[in-house]
């Protein structure tokens, strides 16, 4: 690929979105993996991926009971410890938005809802963006809505662009953030270009995947992801978050994607407002080494909550 | 044939049905009684240990799930591995020194145990289960369930016999287990892991780490995801803060005679469910 330009949609001017290194970001990405975390900063990281983590439950299955219990987790991750924070969010669908917003009342766990025919996206842009405006008016914060890969594949990145655009547009004050579905796109470059386009269309957050197709988040994709969001910022001086999600089971993996966060982008992507894991099983698994901290001795599942 | 290079054979630790080295890259030494180098054996650190009952967790409810007569058959099928292996076993026995006649009759002597308890998968339920009389319209059935995840000290002498003891018991209602050797008996203990690898036996149901004994003991006797210890293999003067530990978690702690043979062996790593049905009309 040769280097392309976007449109930035707020002044007008062209954004260079340049190829990707194959070779070398996946070495760089395997580099920061063996970073090794010494126990002091152990308890300081793994209170971070918690507070960084939307709690997610997107399932058919989905009930108001389990939406409301997944929000008591949300709040108070282990109740018999203080010291654990509350995660950023819950991540849920539309129809459960009314009650995360009531379950989550009083606190500051926010309220994210995919919408816009997830997981595809492909219905009309008319449907997607009155579903869109519909979470938003159920007390949704955020909006995750996934990209036109269909589109963006078959070369026609206009439309792609102009369905976020009108997304943004559907959001009003909640904050956005578009799924790249980064396992469909099939090349590095393509992740890139399609990071670009998601920011340049007014994406507060890029998102790695849905978590409904085996191919999701990795590092190296991440990495891919942040060095866009850095390539982005140094040109516009605008700062977008990231959102990895998908197939992040266990707190080593969360603190390998801190890892690359704070090492492409620094220390101020570290924080909810810029950063995102979605899961639905790291938090036990979190929770199980915070405990393996405090005892001096391993934990088990059957001393977390089963979700 | 001049020049012939010796291959002499890695000993590896068995996690998950995978051989692979300690993370810690530690080794130790085993000698022979002419005190020649036999091999360098893995020395399993606490993260090893914490992998092995991760896979053994992992392993526990499919292997409970199974019938329990493919659960014998499997079991029946690791004696025929161990029968077809028996050359191996006593020279193995007889370079860290035990003579030849005591060797070949340890190999006989744990094919046999072996098979007894194999034989046992599908009848101790009905043994040590009961139907109990209640006054009312119910049926109370007393059920045997296995404990769950079972971490075993292997006794150093006799090896295999030991091992294979403690062991059978162990897995036949349908346990995992993470066994711990030491030593010489390690030698034996990582053979014994590659009959089962090539046994039927799922991987995870059994996992053998070999190293330091009284230095993993503490990690598995405070580890809240290990049901039961098996301290059979080492001095019955256990320290007593470990045991408080122990119950501390509620597990259960087994020391027994090494080489034994009996049902009693197979309920040490049993729970007793009673359940109430009301009886139709």
């Amino acid at each position: 690929m040769s280097t392309s330009n976007i449109t930035f949609r707020e002044t007008g001017s062209s954004i260079k979105v340049t190829p990707v290194d194959e070779v070398s970001l996946e070495a760089r990405a395997a580099s920061l993996a063996t970073r090794s975390i010494k126990t002091n900063s152990k308890r300081a990281a793994l209170h971070l991926a918690i507070r960084c983590m939307d709690l997610t439950t997107l399932e058919g299955a989905d009930t108001p009971e389990k939406v409301a219990s997944l929000c008591q987790k949300a709040k108070r991750p282990d109740p018999s410890n203080h010291d654990v924070p509350s995660v950023a969010a819950v991540c849920i669908y539309p129809e459960m938005v009314h009650h995360a917003v009531e379950a989550t009342k009083g606190s500051n766990v926010k309220v994210a809802s995919v919408a816009g025919a997830f997981p595809s996206g492909l219905s009309t842009i008319e449907a997607r963006t009155a579903d869109i405006a519909d979470a938003v008016k159920r007390g949704a914060d955020e909006i995750d809505i996934v990209l036109n890969r269909s589109a963006f594949l078959a070369g026609d990145e206009q439309r792609a662009f102009e369905e976020i655009v009108a997304s943004k547009d559907a959001c009003g004050k909640a904050h956005l953030k578009v799924i790249l579905e980064v396992g469909e796109l099939g090349s590095y470059d393509k992740i890139r270009q399609a990071s670009m386009l998601a920011m340049a269309a007014g994406a507060d957050f890029i998102k790695t995947s849905t978590g409904k197709i085996s191919q999701a988040s990795s590092l190296p994709r991440v990495l891919c992801m942040a060095e866009a969001v850095r390539d982005f910022a140094q040109q516009t001086n605008i700062s977008v978050g990231i959102k990895a999600a998908g197939g992040i089971r266990t707190a080593k993996q969360a603190w390998h994607y801190l890892v690359v966060i704070g090492e492409t982008l620094g220390t101020e992507w570290l924080s909810p407002e810029m950063f995102r894991i979605g899961a639905s099983s790291l938090l036990n698994d979190v929770l199980l080494q915070l405990k393996r901290l405090d005892s001096g001795s391993y934990s088990g599942p059957d001393y977390v909550t089963v979700d | 044939m001049t020049g012939k290079i010796p291959i002499a054979k890695t000993y590896k630790l068995f996690i998950d049905g995978a051989f692979p080295r300690s993370e810690s890259g530690r080794t130790f030494s085993v000698n022979d009684t002419e005190g020649e180098l036999i091999a360098n054996v893995s020395q399993a650190s606490r993260k090893d240990f914490r992998e092995a009952v991760r896979a053994a967790r992992a392993a526990q409810l499919p292997w409970a799930s199974r019938t329990a007569y493919n659960r014998g058959q499997i079991l029946y099928r690791v004696a025929e591995m161990l029968e077809s292996r028996k050359t191996e076993f006593v020279e193995l026995l007889k370079s860290i020194g035990v003579n030849s006649r005591s060797a070949a009759r340890e190999i006989e002597d744990s094919i046999q145990r072996w098979v007894w308890y194999a034989g046992w998968s599908d009848k101790y339920s009905q043994i040590l289960g009961s139907v109990n009389p209640v006054s009312g319209p119910y049926f109370n059935f007393t059920v045997p369930e296995p404990t769950g995840v079972v971490g075993i000290i292997a006794p150093t002498e006799p090896s295999m016999l030991g091992l294979i003891s403690r062991l059978a018991p162990a897995i036949v209602s349908g346990n995992t287990v993470v066994v711990v050797s030491e030593g010489h008996s390690s030698l034996t203990s990582v053979t014994i892991g590659e009959v089962l690898a090539t046994s039927d036996v799922p991987a995870g149901v059994v996992n053998i780490l070999t190293g330091d004994q009284t230095d993993l003991l503490p990690w598995m006797v405070g580890h809240l995801d290990v049901n039961a210890v098996d301290i059979s293999g080492i001095s019955p003067e256990t320290d007593p803060a470990l045991l408080e530990e122990a119950a501390s978690n509620v597990k259960r702690v087994i020391s027994r005679q090494v080489n034994e043979e009996s049902l009693e062996l197979i309920s040490d790593f049993l729970e007793m469910k009673t359940v109430w049905h009301p009886i139709g009309r």
